[in-house]
């Protein structure tokens, strides 16, 4: 092992030697972070919608209980998923615990909330009238539904940004479901960014932690970067 | 009772079981074992871990049984407390108090002595509490009490916190005696040194972890424990057991005594023997003896199973 005071050329020197191992914890975040915040977009979009779109008895409430839900502590979501994936809990014979797919089911508890909230108050923003017009065009309420989205775009990419970065920066609830574990190769089986980070910090390697902060830093740049093309695409702002 | 007997069978056979693994590793792999492909799920502290020595152990038993092993380092407790929920198949930890306990439950089977490094108490270099040099552990502690010097606990309840609390306890210093000088990280060996090296204080570490980072810190060896020819209660011993299957179904058992067996056996003992970090042997092996040491399979004053629980 490498150990020697670690000035930052001497570890850019190193890192092509453990590239596998740097690549593999990429891999494992975004693959964790993106499959969570999918999931987390799919079931938080329609939610938003209709929560957005009906007037109904504690509607208030609904919408309280989610905005809570964006602020809810991550490692407490971990425990709560470590309880339910361990071989003891309801879903012990899932064999999950460990695994990627616990570390996306913490991430998706922990991303839906923010990206319902935010896309809600993006669909609730749109104008009354840009609904009622479609509406008076002779749109079915799907519609309409397209419609809002359309108009409501920005902030649901927004949403999906900040439901993103929840998730990726997250560090809680991955150790405790995930166990940090690579693989005696040398890659990342439950390893994120984080909590290499993590880990690098505990051993007092803070350069390595920092260049792997940078890569993580980096790396939500440029997801936003691309979401934000995406969301440029089909002609400008108004097209 | 049929679950002791069960229990005791179960011993005995895994037992054999660790023989034969042994005798495998030790002859070669012209026999296909039919763990081949599985997963072991592996819990133990941080300090094996971050030491680097697991990974060197992992990597030729993956090799030659075509498995994989996902190791999950966290204090001992919460290592000990895993396999309890039967979230891993094998458990390696250095506090025999609590092995010992979990043995009598009923949760841990087949444990084996793996190998010893010992604890040290380090510190700043000024040494503010006069300790340097000393070979009394207990009396090292009470000058760090006395001197109201910074002292970083582990408070984690890892194998390096129990065997703090036990010199506290020897030495007649306890929660009541602590002030604001006795800070709870609870966190890892590593942070925790980070910490009191921040903060030029003391703590108490395993040998192994303070000579992995002795680049990242000024702190410096005062007492040193019995590798060095320093007090018995400094020493520092590691213990390996798998799960029980009768208390949990699906572990991985015959995986786990193959990895037992593999990390006692002579390739394994070797391998933990010739791990250095910096030149320095970090983990002295004690799995091959020539003087048996039956106590390691039982949990200390044990009776039989007699409890009454």
């Amino acid at each position: 092992m490498p150990l020697e005071s670690p000035t930052l050329p001497v570890l850019l020197a190193e890192f092509p030697f453990e590239w596998n191992y740097i690549r593999s914890i990429i891999v494992v975040s975004l693959y964790v972070s993106i499959t969570a915040v999918v999931l987390s977009t799919l079931v938080s979009i329609p939610v938003a919608l209709l929560v957005g779109f009906t007037d109904f008895h504690g509607k208030t409430l609904v919408t309280s209980i989610i905005n809570t839900g964006m602020g809810f502590p991550s490692v407490v979501v971990g425990l709560l998923v470590l309880f339910t994936v361990s071989n003891e809990g309801p879903l012990g014979s899932w064999d999950l615990v460990f695994t990627t797919e616990a570390m996306i089911m913490s991430q998706f508890v922990l991303a839906a909330p923010v990206i319902t909230g935010v896309s809600l108050a993006a669909v609730s923003s749109v104008e009354q009238n840009v609904r009622d017009a479609a509406f008076a065009m002779g749109g079915t309420r799907t519609d309409v539904a397209l419609v809002t989205i359309k108009e409501a775009r920005y902030g649901i990419a927004t949403a999906v940004l900040a439901g993103f970065g929840r998730a990726i920066s997250e560090v809680g609830s991955v150790l405790i479901v995930g166990g940090n574990i690579a693989s005696a190769d040398g890659t990342s089986v439950t390893r994120t960014l984080t909590t290499a980070i993590q880990l690098e910090a505990r051993q007092g390697r803070f350069e390595t932690a920092m260049i792997l902060g940078t890569i993580l830093v980096v790396l939500v740049l440029i997801v936003n970067a691309i979401v934000v093309r995406l969301g440029n695409g089909g002609g400008g702002r108004y097209g | 009772m049929t679950i002791q007997r069960r229990q005791f069978v179960a011993a005995v056979g895994g037992v054999a079981a660790a023989g034969l693994a042994g005798c495998t590793a030790a002859e070669g792999d012209d026999d296909a074992p039919e763990i081949s492909g599985e997963t072991l799920t592996l819990t133990t502290t941080t300090s094996t871990y971050d030491t680097g020595l697991l990974d060197e152990l992992n990597a030729p038993f993956q090799d030659r049984f075509g498995v994989t092993v996902d190791t999950v380092s966290q204090g001992t407790g919460a290592a000990i407390e895993t396999g309890r929920s039967g979230d891993s198949d094998v458990v390696m930890v250095h506090a025999r108090s609590q092995e010992d306990e979990f043995m009598e439950e009923g949760y841990a089977i087949n444990r084996r002595d793996l190998m010893f490094n010992d604890f040290v108490i380090i510190g700043d270099a000024d040494d503010p509490a006069g300790i340097g040099g000393g070979d009394d552990a207990i009396e090292a502690f009470q000058a760090i009490a006395e001197s109201e010097s910074t002292f970083v606990s582990r408070g984690d309840n890892s194998g390096t916190h129990t065997q703090e609390r036990e010199i506290w306890d020897e030495a007649g210093l306890g929660a009541d005696d602590f002030g604001e000088w006795y800070q709870e990280a609870g966190q890892g060996m590593g942070e925790v040194i980070t910490q009191t090296g921040q903060s030029g204080g003391y703590t108490l570490s395993d040998r192994g972890t303070y000579l992995s980072m002795i680049t990242e810190t000024d702190l410096e060896i005062h007492v040193e424990g019995p590798v060095e020819d320093g007090p018995e209660i400094l020493s520092n011993p590691y213990g390996i057991f798998a799960i029980n299957p009768d208390v949990h179904e699906h572990v991985n058992y015959d995986l786990a005594m193959a990895y037992i067996g593999f990390l006692t056996s002579l390739e394994g003992q070797r391998i933990i023997e010739e791990y250095t970090v910096e030149g320095e042997q970090l983990f002295f092996p004690e799995a091959l003896s020539e003087d048996p040491n039956f106590a390691q399979y039982v949990p200390e004053d044990w009776t039989g199973g007699e409890s009454d629980d």
